[in-house]
């Protein structure tokens, strides 16, 4: 059996500050495979970023990845010398970053950035790079790509720039793209469009990708299977329609309640109360346990472990204590 | 990276209050005090500066004779070198000068002219520079674009170039033969002049932000002046960056005064400033009297570098985005 | 790109006649120039004669426009002092100064361009806290301090550079260098680093700051995300965009230094016009004083608008968002 394009094992992020150690990322396991489109939501600070900055070895200090494993195609990268993990980047992970307007150096033809990437990883020439160039940029859906290559970052609107950006990202035909909120910074009306993109170049060329966002209309349409983080852990992971569908986690019961539909126009969205806690202060026991509906005891003291159910994993005590009862607590 | 954890920090307090004392007790005992304990090289340029200070009030308690009043001086102590050499003599710490001066007298005496000469051009400057400034946000319109083109074609000359310009023109009106005390008054004019397009242009900025304000509307509203408007509520709000420019121009504006002194146009033989002492010093320097030229250097040097360590210390508490 | 030009070309004329106002001004007003050329007893009738013989008894602005059309055919008048033309003292003093001036300008652009990417990129290392110590001594140095320091330490002490005067010279056409002979070179080592310190320092902060300033934003990220070499990253894209604004100041900064000239100038007795400004000021010779306003801010004036220019060619951004509104 061919092991997943990406797996993550029991990592842990840590911040050192002056003051304290901050646990950015405090345990978290998951897989990608290949052609699999793995959503990651959450709110702000939950560590979704990190995790994807942690993966393709760009944690600055005093970020360090302080424990676990992460494994590409079976090969482990989370403790690799800089320039080795530097060999990765870019060939075998491509990024995608939220900010196609500040994503690209303004002082170099677009054209030239794509080569020089391209020439970084592979043997091309520089004719056979440019042609290369040419050819993705008609990939990504860029007209008239023999012209545009010699233009500016400042020639091209929002969209185009982040379907420059998804160029590079794809040129070395890298196993995995980490795409950190792709469409945040984009116009409602391009924002379809660059989803369906990405959601195209992972089939056509059977590539895993990670999709990190705080919109879970965008991990709804483009995704096989969700994350749901929180306080640097995953609360709840599975299939999406699943967790869409059939949320077993208090937390993400209230993430998907807060969905607008269509058909429920009448309900109001449901709120969770509070917000995260700051990694300064994160509570004992379940990190979610102050906002909780469903709060006991335990969730106090004691941190849940992920429990499989069905084809979901949920970290919650609900579900390990007395499943039954509490399924049919929670569902009424 | 829109959900980056970012590790905490201090909570930014540049934001000034409104009112003088107010801002003064909050800067006390805000981030800012803390962080000017916590640079041991701020604290110990604060300590110095405070010092230079000391010394030049007290000047005439602290040193062995008035070096500037001719029948103090004996030509029999002249050329003497600092005390710890071979030749030093008590009580001449620092050595003496051709004309038998004590060079640590001479010193001190200077440093009071450098000072009187620094701050009264600090002031000069930023009282005109925060007027114009208050003019120009305020009226707007011509008046602004005058004032603020008369400040960028200055800008694009160094201050120096100014003083020495307003120091020949002025020599050029009153005659060649001005006393020492009319001297300082044409540098302190002269280096007010070179100084304030900085203050203008802060003060303008922020009076184009703060005018449009709901609480301007209000002042407005219930009849108040537009002078005690602009005194009373938008200029509380530039003291901050004016502190800091006031801070880092006292060092510029001495050392204009001290170059123009060296240059043989600034103040004269009879009242010197630490400038004049180096120029004066600098004749002798071949003939391995050093010590004439070197102390004074020491301590010009000295007070500008503590004065610019509390301003880049200042500037980087009060507001991290000023450059 | 042409309409930018144009009103960046009239600004600078528009700096020129204002600088133009003044030194006329001066030159008219602040003292008789009369009295500079009489003697004392001279009689009424004939100061009344040397009067109208200068042309001050027109309207002042016909006087103006008398300076002014003179001064662009650089006719500024004769020096109290010297009893010559000042076109000709400063054309004699201009070569000195210009090649003082582009030699420490080019010491610290070199000097202050390495020290800073160095200190940006290795921002704990020893070597760049001693940059940033020395940074900060350099700007509280007065220049004529750092002039007196050289030369009581290289010249008194070990008696290895000359320290004053510019040596010998070689005269081609009206221009006189030092640049062709050893004792002119080496006569220019002492004054260029006085004169090139306070930029030096200037330089290497800015470029720290830019760097660092660069090295945070987006596009480094996703270089590195792309997999660049850690030396493509830092000598391709970071030094680059670090070193247009610097190279912008740097320029901006030619015009200071040709000023600040004349403090170096005197320190070092060289033969410029900085030295010619100062005597002067200490004379109050105000021909000389408004002709070297009018030079200084004609250089200026060039150097901003040659700026300009280059930046737009530099700066892909610019260059289009300049020339598409036009």
């Amino acid at each position: 059996m061919t092991p997943p394009v990406l797996s993550v094992r029991n990592l842990e992020v840590e911040f050192h500050t002056r003051r304290s150690v901050l646990h950015a990322i405090n345990g978290i396991s998951f897989d990608i495979a290949k052609g699999e489109v793995l959503g990651v939501v959450g709110e702000s600070g939950a560590g979704k970023s990190v995790t994807g900055l942690a993966v393709i070895g760009l944690l600055d200090p005093p970020g360090r990845i302080a424990g676990g494993e992460i494994h590409l195609s079976g090969m482990r990268i989370d403790h690799l010398p800089p320039e080795e993990i530097r060999r990765i980047r870019g060939k075998r992970i491509g990024m995608i970053f939220q900010d196609p307007l500040t994503s690209l150096n303004p002082l170099y033809r677009i054209g030239d950035q794509i080569v020089e990437t391209i020439r970084t990883h592979t043997n091309l020439t520089e004719t056979a790079a440019r042609k290369r160039a040419i050819d993705l940029l008609a990939e990504v859906g860029i007209p008239a790509p023999e012209k545009r290559i010699d233009a500016y970052p400042h020639e091209f609107s929002g969209g185009m720039r982040q379907r420059v950006v998804i160029a590079l990202a794809i040129c070395a035909e890298p196993e995995l793209i980490i795409a950190d909120e792709p469409t945040t910074a984009l116009d409602v009306s391009v924002q379809a469009q660059i989803i369906s993109l990405i959601k195209r170049l992972g089939r056509d060329h059977g590539t895993a990708v990670m999709l990190v966002t705080h919109d879970m209309g965008v991990i709804a349409e483009t995704s096989d299977r969700v994350a749901v983080m929180y306080s640097g852990r995953i609360a709840e992971i599975g299939p999406v329609q699943d967790v869409v569908q059939n949320p077993l986690h208090p937390y993400a019961k209230g993430l998907m309640g807060a969905i607008p539909t269509l058909a429920g126009e009448d309900k109001r969205l449901v709120q969770i109360p509070g917000s995260m806690p700051r990694l300064s202060a994160i509570p004992q026991g379940c990190p979610f346990n102050p906002r909780c509906g469903f709060v006991f005891d335990r969730c106090r003291v004691e941190r849940p472990e992920p429990v499989v159910r069905g084809r979901q994993a949920v970290a919650c005590h609900l579900y390990d204590a007395a499943p039954n009862d509490v399924a049919k607590e929670t569902a009424a | 990276m829109s959900d980056a954890v970012v590790p905490h920090r201090p909570e930014p307090s540049a934001v000034p209050a409104r009112g003088g004392v107010g801002w003064v007790r909050r800067a006390l005992d805000s981030d800012i005090f803390y962080s000017f304990r916590r640079s041991k090289l701020t604290m110990a340029a604060g300590i110095v500066t405070i010092l230079f200070f000391l010394l030049a009030i007290f000047a005439p308690f602290l040193s062995v004779q008035n070096p500037f009043d001719p029948a103090q001086l004996q030509l029999m102590n002249s050329r003497i070198s600092p005390l710890w050499t071979a030749d030093g003599q008590s009580p001449f710490l620092l050595g003496t000068d051709e004309q038998g001066r004590d060079v640590c007298s001479a010193i001190l005496y200077g440093l009071r002219v450098s000072l009187l000469v620094g701050v009264l051009g600090v002031v000069l400057a930023g009282a005109l520079g925060i007027t114009l400034g208050l003019i120009a946000g305020y009226v707007g319109g011509a008046v602004d674009g005058l004032i603020m083109r008369i400040a960028d074609v200055q800008l694009t000359f160094p201050a120096i170039l100014i003083a020495l310009l307003v120091n020949g023109v002025a020599k050029s009106v009153f005659g060649n033969k001005l006393d020492a005390m009319s001297t300082l008054v044409v540098l302190v004019v002269a280096i007010g002049l070179s100084f304030w397009v900085q203050y203008a242009r802060t003060v303008r900025g922020s009076v184009m932000v703060e005018k449009n304000r709901d609480y301007v509307a209000a002042a407005q509203l219930i009849g108040l002046p537009a002078p005690i408007i602009m005194l009373r509520h938008v200029l509380p709000n530039t003291m901050g960056p004016i502190l800091v420019i006031a801070t880092i121009n006292l060092a510029l504006a001495i050392i204009t005064e001290a170059t123009l002194s060296f240059l043989g146009v600034g103040l004269p033989d009879t009242m010197p400033s630490l400038g004049t002492l180096i120029r004066i010093g600098n004749n002798y320097l071949f003939a391995g009297e050093w010590w004439i030229v070197a102390f004074p250097g020491f301590a010009l040097a000295g007070l500008i570098l503590s004065i610019n360590l509390l301003g880049d210390w200042l500037r980087d508490a009060l507001n991290p985005k000023l450059r | 790109m042409l309409a930018f030009t144009l009103r960046r070309a009239i600004q600078a004329i528009g700096v020129l006649i204002a600088v133009g106002i003044i030194s006329f001004s001066m030159f008219r007003f602040a003292g008789d120039p009369v009295n500079q050329i009489v003697s004392i007893d001279t009689s009424a009738a004939e100061r009344e004669a040397v009067r109208k013989s200068l042309g001050l008894d027109d309207p002042v602005v016909v006087q103006f426009a008398r300076y002014f059309g003179n001064a662009a055919q650089f006719k500024f008048g004769v020096s109290y002092q010297f009893r010559q033309p000042v076109s000709n003292l400063l054309a004699d003093r201009m070569p000195a100064t210009l090649e003082l001036a582009i030699c420490a300008t080019i010491f610290a652009m070199v000097f202050g361009i390495l020290m800073g990417v160095y200190s940006a990129l290795r921002r704990e290392s020893a070597l760049a806290k001693l940059f940033q110590a020395v940074s900060l001594i350099g700007i509280s140095l007065p220049t004529f301090l750092i002039g007196i320091l050289l030369i009581y330490l290289f010249s008194v002490t070990l008696g290895w550079l000359p320290s004053f005067g510019r040596g010998d010279v070689v005269r081609l056409g009206w221009w006189t260098t030092g640049l062709l002979t050893l004792s002119g070179l080496k006569a220019l080592i002492l004054p260029s680093i006085t004169l090139g310190l306070f930029q030096l320092t200037l330089i290497m902060r800015l470029v720290r700051a830019e760097m660092l300033e660069v090295l945070r934003t987006d596009y480094i990220r996703f270089a590195r995300a792309r997999g660049l070499t850690t030396r493509a990253i830092h000598f391709g894209h970071a030094l680059k965009n670090t070193l247009v604004p610097v190279i912008t100041v740097a320029g901006l900064q030619f015009g200071s230094v040709i000023a600040f000239a004349i403090i170096t100038e005197t320190v070092f007795q060289w033969p410029g016009m900085g030295l010619l400004f100062v005597q002067a000021v200490q004379n109050v010779d105000i021909p000389i004083m408004a002709a070297y306003l009018l030079m200084v801010s004609l250089i200026f004036v060039t150097i901003n608008l040659v700026v300009d220019l280059l930046y737009t060619i530099v700066d892909p951004r610019l260059r289009s968002t300049i020339s598409r509104p036009a």
